[in-house]
């Protein structure tokens, strides 16, 4: 029997001690100028943000553009796109897992980074969007003295509730979970006291006995396993927010799976994105996330976009099979109406731009990757521009038909939200090891010496 | 945590991971049941080197997820339909599909959390200060530690069987 030749997953004959000095490198040395001036950047755009959320807090959703009949904008618009950017992390991180999909190894701690910080960046923008902030512990069903009135359970907007926040605790759990044995790894590198308490009190006494380690193993494979369905059903329900009202353009079946295969597919642009990012701030990672992980992840952005653009087709077709007029009109609207601008973009960005990875030299290619994992960021935030506003603007009466009104604070708010995640995920890379110590090293030899490690 | 009397022993520190994996089935047959292989990262066939049974974490996840199940259906159950029925769309005040997925997350969330907790019970964190044999353990070096209390413990017997063994070090450990 043949066997197919695997390529190597860590680069360079690395001894288990090169490989704990390379990662802990960026956690335990001066940050470099790089870093700090994407830091500074970040950060400055940040405090921007979070200025511009007290602006729209104070003063009132008017600052927005969301009007009548446009009541959904900016904020459920860059709501569904962090989430989805999140999605890809937990498929990393425990679909692939589950698959044995060694290669995930190098990236999963990053992807899962950038799910907890996504679904953070995510969470803040329904809860304005309620217009009364300081009011939404309203949303969950606590004994009050109003009765006590409980939530409505058949709302979807109260599934979302629960799916956001299972999710946010439970992918965090996760991550923080498998950094468990690395953060302990850190605290016995520690050179000082203060670095030593710190990572002392995170590791919570791990020691990596052989006992220990069997449990480990199991409560990751049984959180991988509770993970794989819940990101999926945290993407339906999302998609049930627009999918169980009766708008047309919005009242399809179409929506769950279409929405996933769209999270994942921002997703897997986002961590390009960042890993391409990652691999120029700290040159040594580069022997981890191999450009064949990248071309990996490459060929599933090619493929969810296949995925999406099957979806934007499928739509087309049952809006003219279902023979109903709204319905065929909403399409309609789409592609030839006043907000066919958007629609376009999201099918260039979606469809066309993620075809240049047929050629085997583009997905390797970071600088293509790069350009292209932007092009798909920006397209599925369209998209959900696109599913959102061109729907509600042109419903069934034309009397009732309008614009949304954007307004600068939508786009303060769209790009301030950015800041908020890239400060976040600067500081994750100098304070915890980004790639998982404990999990490289059981797979140091796959594809070195013939007949290696089992 | 001072109450509990301090456990000493013995430790063998070796630097590749076959020898530890070698090791662990020696002192195993030798005898010696409570030791344990302390290493920086999961080694595939150390549990059976070592005789572990598989991990029990997988009763207290299902155990939970039932909890968390009933838990979603009694809560969506009461509000709904038993503290105070509202009719909303005419909907049925049961409407057991729609409370689903919030049944569901609730399954997921219990199951998780719970299957954490139990992570910790089991390996008795989170724990202050745990005595260190090496601090490369958690990097690139391999350990056994016999413990004092188990059976046919001997220093010395002990001790010449790490070094038989390839242990780039012997160590006594006051405490573990």
């Amino acid at each position: 029997m043949s066997e197919m030749k695997r390529a190597p997953l860590v680069l360079g004959n690395k001894t288990l001690k090169e490989i704990t000095d390379d990662i802990c490198e960026p956690v335990e040395t001066i940050p470099s100028k790089e870093w700090v001036a994407l830091f500074l950047g970040a950060k400055t755009l940040f405090i921007f943000y979070i200025l511009t959320i007290a602006v729209v807090v104070s003063t009132g959703m008017g600052l927005l553009g969301v009007n009548s009949p446009v009541g959904w904008g900016t904020m459920i618009i860059t709501f569904v796109f962090w989430v989805g950017i999140g999605h890809a992390g937990t498929l990393i991180s425990a679909i692939l897992f589950l698959f044995r999909q060694k290669w995930r190894t190098s990236v999963a701690r990053s992807a899962e980074a950038m799910t907890v910080f996504a679904v953070m960046t995510a969470g803040i923008f329904p809860l304005i969007h309620t217009g009364r902030p300081w009011l939404d512990f309203w949303l969950f069903p606590y004994p009050n003295q109003r009765g006590p009135l409980w939530v409505n359970f058949r709302s979807p907007l109260l599934w979302d509730v629960f799916a956001i926040s299972t999710y946010a605790t439970v992918s965090s759990v996760f991550w923080f979970i498998g950094m468990i044995p690395d953060l302990a790894t850190l605290k016995d590198r520690a050179k000082n006291k203060i670095r030593y308490t710190v990572y002392g009190i995170l590791s919570m006494g791990w020691r990596g006995t052989a006992k220990n380690w069997s449990h480990y193993e199991m409560l990751y494979l049984i959180l991988a396993g509770l993970s794989t369905p819940l990101v999926i059903s945290v993407h339906t329900i999302v998609s049930f927010d627009f999918a169980v009202s009766n708008l047309p353009g919005w009242h399809t079946t179409i929506f769950p799976p279409y929405f996933v295969a769209g999270a994942i597919f921002s997703g897997f642009a986002m961590v390009i994105t960042l890993m391409s990012l990652v691999r120029i701030g700290f040159p040594k990672f580069k022997d981890y996330i191999t450009i064949d992980h990248m071309e990996v992840m490459n060929k599933i952005i090619m493929m969810t976009g296949l995925m999406v653009g099957y979806a934007y087709g499928a739509e087309f077709l049952i809006a003219w099979y279902s023979g109903n007029d709204y319905e065929r009109y909403v399409f309609m609207n789409r592609a030839l109406g006043p907000y066919a601008w958007s629609y376009w973009i999201m099918i260039f960005c979606n469809v066309v731009a993620p075809q240049i990875f047929w050629v085997k030299k583009f997905r390797r290619s970071i600088p293509v990757m790069f350009v292209a994992s932007i092009f798909v960021n920006i397209g599925m935030w369209f998209e959900r521009f696109v599913i959102t506003v061109t729907s509600l603007h042109r419903d069934f009466l034309p009397s009732s038909w309008g614009q949304y009104a954007w307004s600068m604070y939508d786009t303060f708010i769209l790009v301030g939200s950015f800041g908020m995640f890239f400060t976040i995920f600067l500081l994750y890379l100098r304070v915890f090891p980004a790639i998982s110590i404990a999990e490289i090293k059981p797979v140091l030899h796959v594809g070195k010496e013939p007949g290696g490690h089992s | 945590m001072k109450s509990k009397k301090t456990l000493g022993g013995m430790a063998g520190i070796f630097l590749e991971e076959h020898q530890v994996v070698a090791a662990a089935k020696r002192v195993r047959e030798s005898g010696f049941i409570k030791f344990d292989a302390i290493s920086p990262y999961p080694i595939h066939g150390m549990e059976e080197a070592c005789g572990i049974k598989r991990s029990g974490i997988p009763y207290v996840t299902f155990a939970a997820a039932l909890f968390g199940m009933l838990a979603g259906l009694a809560m969506t159950y009461y509000m709904s339909v038993a503290d105070w029925p509202i009719n909303i769309g005419g909907k049925p005040l049961f409407s057991l599909p729609a409370f689903i997925p919030i049944i569901f997350e609730l399954t997921i969330l219990f199951a998780a959390l719970c299957s954490v907790v139990a992570l910790f019970v089991v390996c008795k964190m989170p724990r202050v200060d745990p005595p260190t044999i090496d601090k490369d353990l958690t990097s690139h070096k391999f350990a056994i530690f016999i413990p004092e209390n188990d059976v046919g413990y001997n220093q010395e017997q002990v001790e010449r069987l790490f070094r038989e063994l390839g242990a780039a070090e012997v160590k006594k450990m006051a405490e573990y």
